[in-house]
């Protein structure tokens, strides 16, 4: 018999990330006993990699800004396929998210007159992102996690001990979610999972569980995603009856590193663009200006002149169109290496060597000069980047309701970058820390208010837990399984090479073929070694995780017949109106296979379409509709 | 590409070893990039923590060579082709196993020290700092924790007893933020750094600084100014004498480490105890005995009309909790 | 509900690595130097400071800073600018009203704490290579919680300084009025490097500006804080030049004072 922990909560959060840390706070806030579950240790979370800052229309540097202006941006960049009202609440709530966390102790870069700065980004209208130098994730992430330390001594004054109502269970992983009942009754009766540390197992008693497990980037083989990025929350939603939205939609960023090789996929920021660092092509071709969409031709500079002025004079020019949204940018960059433009290792230059003086990259630029020196001897203050697009960030992922974070299932929560549609086909750089932020405050607070509503406690059932601890020990006895990293790496290339940044229906066809043959083998993993700390065995059982989203991904990626944001059809290489009024969605068949449906977009409210301008509003939209 | 001789050290709690590897090394590697190499070709069960590689999130912390590094910011080319590199767990810390090593020790220390006390009277959206003001602090928390100070340090490396005295360099660049921040609220952080987290124990041997993957000025930017406002407050002789004088030594005292008694069900979590359960002990005293080892039975030769106590009889009832290795647990709110 | 296992701090064993240290550099070589290196100077300015002799050269009114200021009742009269009032005795050095002072301000001094620290307390001799001590307790208790002094060793250090500078300025003399040489080119760049070290010194920036919790409300303070903490980042660096400006200097005036050599002269 297996020694088996176990534990009781009001709220279980999964994920330790901005997102998880925020809905923490604000069930705790409410009262409630909360477990944070962290893959890594606490803190370590990849929030911390985001670079750029967290978008909010606090008006701090242009009073000209408002919501409703950082509401059209967030609509457009994601090609006006979000969720309205996720984009509408998360426009709204923003500045106040940042400013909550002043009071928690996070020192963004000021203003002259003592505000919180902002600074300009792709896609944005205004500056708009509260930051701190380039980190301002670890800002975040560091300020949340002091926010619960904060929180835990006053537990220690009141009830004498710092655990009380928020426990930190660093190095464990969460591997399945328990359900009571069947049908509509279903609901989340808790988690189990096991602690990285020792191998053992433990269940969590919870009536609620919030999602914030991020995304799904260590399917790809170029990505600046760390090893946690297995999907695990899809795939635990997934599993628990909830659905997967947008699940098409990935996000490459433009501009990872693709040189020297060991730091392939680790990004360069798009403030090196913002901050007036310019794309060339190996001819030496500044080339962005040849791919400016008809969409975007009204707010963007047409000549290299203007664009430089705007850096300075951003009231009188046009920005230039290196700060077009990312999905553009990443494709020009895939057209121009395809079209043998490219350098050696496959990417562009990135140069603001050039275009700056040393001094000043150093001052705006600090962690990025840092990291570009430190890990790959690169300076540049004195060289370009050698750039390419790289897996970023999922735009899709579990379906919620706007308001409550709500995942379908009752009890289930899910926030951050593994919920969906609030972002649409792409997400403006930026909008993602503020979207855990708003999300993860939401769903904090709702899970907290569903368990007061609960008339009793749901039971956890002990087959439930028994097939968990089966599945998760089955690599372990499995003579001759297959090598776990083998399989991962054969996943990526499958991903990489077939379901990439731009995609045909061939190979996603072959795709789905491999990935069922890749899905037998995956049942079929072994792993050598103990319980104990084994990072084989840990491969193994997320293996599955990763493989589910990357189906997931492929199919709807098959199903969807055009190019929008971060989905690109070679075959379909237009917009289409008509496909712009649908959202597809993913659910577990009864065998275990990927079911695909479609699922109309919600019609927005007359008066947020009216912030749009009719001639806009007609390039994304059928006549039907705008009548 | 060139196959290169590795060291790494493998085992755990209860011993272990370094083995030898020969490894691929190609241009432009880490030593985490090795690592995982050897992970998927070697030995799958290799423990190691790592995360972002990209030196932003700070897992990945290892002695390599005998120095306290970061294996994503060890770049293979600056060894020579022909040196053996060897790659074991931080030492300061209780090993789990391979180079996963336990760092509760750290988060511990970071729950102990007073989080930052927001101004009273200041609305969320109506914080104005300027620039100048917050540069020092943000120089801080810039810490990415990995950690590595911590390890270096030889006041907890070298000298287990003294972990539960000092709280590290690590703290106490999170002291001076707080200290440097301009809206804190709390005016006793250099007495907190003094009095529980052990800012006096640091020499200023430099190891911190020297090993921060992020380049904090750690030693000259806040645990020496630290100490300077330690001696603005306590010994400045004009200070100290006027306090006294004018009864201004009190200090409020801050929620550390004083179990508190209450009922209710038991969970004392990891780390959160608030007793060294190592630290030796000398045990009861035991009885008088006679010289011939015997305990003294007879009621003429006693001073008092019982037996004497098996445990001796110069212990006073209740015992002082805070001499035995025992924490009342908390966790009332079940 | 079961109770966690209580896994308390420190109970669980490290890795058991048997080597004391695996760094494979010459980690030892600078604790060496720098105990060759204050050994050596110790060694001279003891010998110099009880010499009693060759510490002024009348003609130019050279005044070796070992000396200065000279109280002593064994002093040159012409060399005592401060009068003269110590018994003359060859165990109390004729400048021994500064010289406590200045040995006190180098002892507590942040960064020479760092080089005895690692080179002759090997607590720890370099980084991550083991201390030689079984107990340690820092600056936490007697003798060594006194180099929180350095603040008033900083204070006099930084009087003494303007005595030196005064003794630079007086130097400025011939047997025919102004005069100017060699002795006084190497008298200022002693005192130059002196403020520098005393200015570059951690007290200083303390005190300074960096006690301040508001930059913004002294902008005159936070300009001079910035200023030093330029100067400071240099202090290792300056601890070691004043070492040898000062050795230099004594050698150079035991030297024309003991007429080895004659000054070399550009004015008078």
């Amino acid at each position: 018999m297996v020694n088996i922990e176990a534990h009781a909560y009001d709220v279980v959060v999964i994920g330790a990330g901005g997102a998880g840390l925020r809905a923490a706070i604000e069930a705790r806030l409410a009262g409630k006993k909360v477990a944070i579950i962290s893959k890594s240790l606490f803190g370590k979370a990849h929030t911390v990699m985001a670079e750029g800052g967290a978008a909010a229309a606090m008006g701090n540097v242009n009073s000209n800004d408002n919501w409703q202006v950082h509401f059209r941006d967030t609509m457009r960049g994601g090609k006006f396929l979000n969720n309205y009202r996720m984009a509408e609440l998360h426009a709204k709530e923003a500045p106040d998210r940042i400013w909550e966390l002043e009071t928690y102790g996070a020192l963004f870069d000021r203003t002259k007159d003592g505000k919180i700065s902002q600074r300009n980004f792709g896609g944005h209208e205004y500056p708009r992102l509260a930051h701190v130098g380039d980190r301002t994730g670890l800002e975040l992430i560091r300020t949340l996690q002091q926010k619960i330390v904060s929180l835990q001594q006053e537990d220690k004054a009141k009830f004498g001990d710092y655990q009380a109502r928020i426990r930190v269970f660093a190095e464990c992983t969460i591997t399945e979610l328990l359900l009571e009942g069947t049908g509509a009754k279903k609901r989340i009766a808790g988690a189990f999972g096991y602690y990285r540390e020792s191998g053992e197992f433990v269940v969590f008693e919870a009536p609620a569980v919030v999602l914030a497990t991020g995304g799904v980037g260590r399917s790809y083989k170029v990505t600046s995603n760390s090893w946690e990025y297995t999907g695990d929350g899809h795939a635990l939603a997934l599993r628990a009856g909830a659905k997967l939205i947008n699940m098409e939609f990935l996000q490459f960023h433009p501009t990872g590193m693709v040189w020297p090789p060991s730091v392939r996929g680790i990004l360069v920021t798009e403030s090196v663009r913002g901050d007036g660092g310019i794309l060339k092509n190996s001819e030496g071709k500044r080339f962005m200006f040849d791919y400016v969409p008809d969409v975007f031709r009204k707010q963007y500079a047409e000549t290299p002149e203007e664009g430089d002025r705007w850096y300075t004079d951003p009231d009188n020019n046009r920005r230039p169109p290196e700060l077009l949204p990312r999905d553009e940018v990443a494709r020009a960059i895939n057209s121009e290496v395809k079209a043998g433009r490219g350098t050696k290792a496959g990417g562009v230059y990135l140069d603001i060597a050039s275009r700056r003086p040393a001094a000043e990259i150093l001052k705006r630029l600090p962690s990025m000069y840092h990291q570009f020196k430190e890990l790959a001897d690169v300076d540049i203050t004195a060289q370009p980047m050698e750039v390419g697009p790289t897996c970023h960030y999922v735009m899709g992922g579990v379906e919620v309701d706007p308001d409550t974070a709500s995942a379908g299932v009752p009890g289930l929560y899910a926030a951050g970058e593994v919920s969906g549609g609030m972002h649409g086909s792409n997400r403006l750089g930026g909008n993602s820390l503020s979207d855990l932020l708003v999300f993860g405050k939401r769903a904090g607070e709702y899970a907290a208010s569903y368990t007061d509503e609960l008339a009793a406690r749901p039971k956890i059932d002990d087959t439930q837990v028994a097939a968990a601890v089966e599945a998760a020990l089955s690599p372990l006895t499995r003579e001759g399984g297959e090598n776990p990293y083998t399989l991962q790496s054969d996943l990526q290339d499958v991903m990489g090479t077939l379901v990439g940044i731009i995609r045909r229906k061939g190979e996603l066809e072959d795709s789905l073929r491999q990935l069922a043959e890749l899905r037998e083998r995956i049942q079929k993993v072994g792993a050598t070694g103990g319980r104990r700390y084994n990072p084989g065995w840990h491969l193994a059982l997320d293996l599955r995780n990763m493989l589910v989203v990357s189906e997931c991904t492929a199919k709807a990626a098959l199903e969807r017949e055009e190019s929008r944001g971060g989905h690109t059809r070679e075959d379909f290489p237009k917009m289409s109106a008509t496909w712009r009024k649908v959202n597809l969605i993913c659910s577990l068949s009864t065998e275990g296979g990927v079911d695909l449906a479609h699922q109309p977009i919600p019609t927005m409210t007359p008066e947020l379409l009216g912030l749009f301008e009719q001639s806009e509003l007609a390039k994304y939209m059928t006549e039907e509709e705008l009548s | 590409m060139t196959v290169r001789q590795f060291k790494v050290w493998r085992g755990d709690e209860s011993g272990g070893q370094l083995n030898d590897y020969q490894v691929e090394v190609n241009e432009g590697e880490v030593v985490l990039d090795i690592i995982h190499r050897l992970q998927a070709t070697q030995e799958p069960d290799l423990a190691c923590r790592w995360n972002c590689k990209a030196g932003k999130c700070g897992s990945c912390s290892m002695e390599i060579n005998g120095m306290p590094r970061l294996g994503c910011m060890t770049r293979m080319s600056t060894f020579e082709e022909d040196e053996t590199i060897t790659v074991t767990p931080l030492r300061t810390f209780p090993v789990i196993r391979d180079l996963v090593t336990d760092v509760s020790f750290n988060y511990q220390k970071a729950l102990e020290m007073p989080a930052f006390a927001p101004p009273k009277d200041v609305e969320p959206g109506e914080y104005r700092m300027q620039q100048v003001d917050v540069e020092r602090s943000q120089e801080f928390r810039k810490c990415i924790e990995c950690f590595l100070c911590q390890n270096t340090c030889h006041v907890v490396r070298d000298h287990e007893e003294n972990k539960l005295a000092f709280s590290g360099p690590r703290l106490f660049i999170r002291a001076a933020e707080l200290d440097m921040h301009p809206l804190d609220a709390r005016g006793d952080r250099k007495e907190i750094a003094q009095q529980q987290q052990g800012l006096g124990y640091c020499n200023i041997t430099k190891c911190c600084t020297e090993v921060c993957p992020e380049h904090i000025k750690i030693t000259d930017n806040a645990i020496i100014p630290m100490k300077e406002r330690v001696v603005d407050r306590r010994y400045d002789p004009l200070v100290v004498f006027g306090r006294k004088i004018l009864r201004r030594d009190q200090l409020t005292s801050t929620a550390v480490a004083e179990p508190a008694v209450h009922s209710g069900p038991v969970t004392v979590a990891e780390g959160a105890a608030p007793v060294n359960f190592s630290r030796p002990l000398s045990g009861p005293p035991g009885p008088e005995v006679n010289a011939a080892g015997h305990v003294n039975l007879n009621e003429m030769l006693s001073d008092r009309a019982a037996a004497a106590s098996p445990f001796g009889d110069d212990i006073t009832f209740p015992v002082d909790p805070k001499t035995l290795n025992y924490y009342h647990p908390g966790g009332a709110d079940h | 509900m079961t109770t966690t296992a209580t896994r308390p701090i420190g109970a669980r064993p490290r890795a058991a690595i048997e080597a004391k240290t695996l760094r494979t550099d010459r980690w030892w070589l600078a604790p060496l130097l720098t105990v060759i290196g204050l050994t050596a100077w110790v060694a001279y300015a003891t010998f110099r400071v009880f010499m009693q002799a060759d510490y002024w050269v009348g003609a130019y009114h050279y005044l070796t800073p070992f000396y200065s200021p000279c109280v002593s009742l064994g002093c040159v009269p012409e060399a005592a600018e401060f009068g003269r009032f110590l018994p003359d005795s060859p165990l109390i050095p004729y400048a021994a009203l500064s010289l406590p002072f200045l040995l006190l301000f180098r002892l507590t001094c942040y960064y020479y704490r760092k080089a005895y620290y690692r080179s002759f307390w090997m607590s720890p001799p370099a980084c991550a290579v083991p201390d030689g001590h079984g107990k340690y307790t820092g600056e936490t208790r007697f003798p060594l919680i006194f180099q929180n002094a350095h603040r008033y060793a900083f204070y006099a250090a930084a009087l003494i300084s303007v005595i030196n500078t005064w003794d630079a300025v007086l130097a400025m003399q011939s047997p025919s009025g102004f005069g100017f040489g060699l002795g006084n080119v190497i008298l200022w760049i002693n005192v130059i490097m002196l403020w520098a070290y005393t200015a570059s010194c951690h007290s200083c920036r303390h005190i300074i500006g960096g006690r301040l919790k508001h930059f913004s409300k002294h902008p005159v303070r936070y300009k001079l804080w910035g200023f030093v903490s330029k100067l400071n980042t240099r202090h290792m660096g300056l601890a070691w030049t004043t070492l040898a400006t000062l050795a230099i200097t004594d050698f150079y005036i035991m030297a024309v004072s003991a007429g080895w050599i004659n000054d070399l002269r550009f004015i008078g």
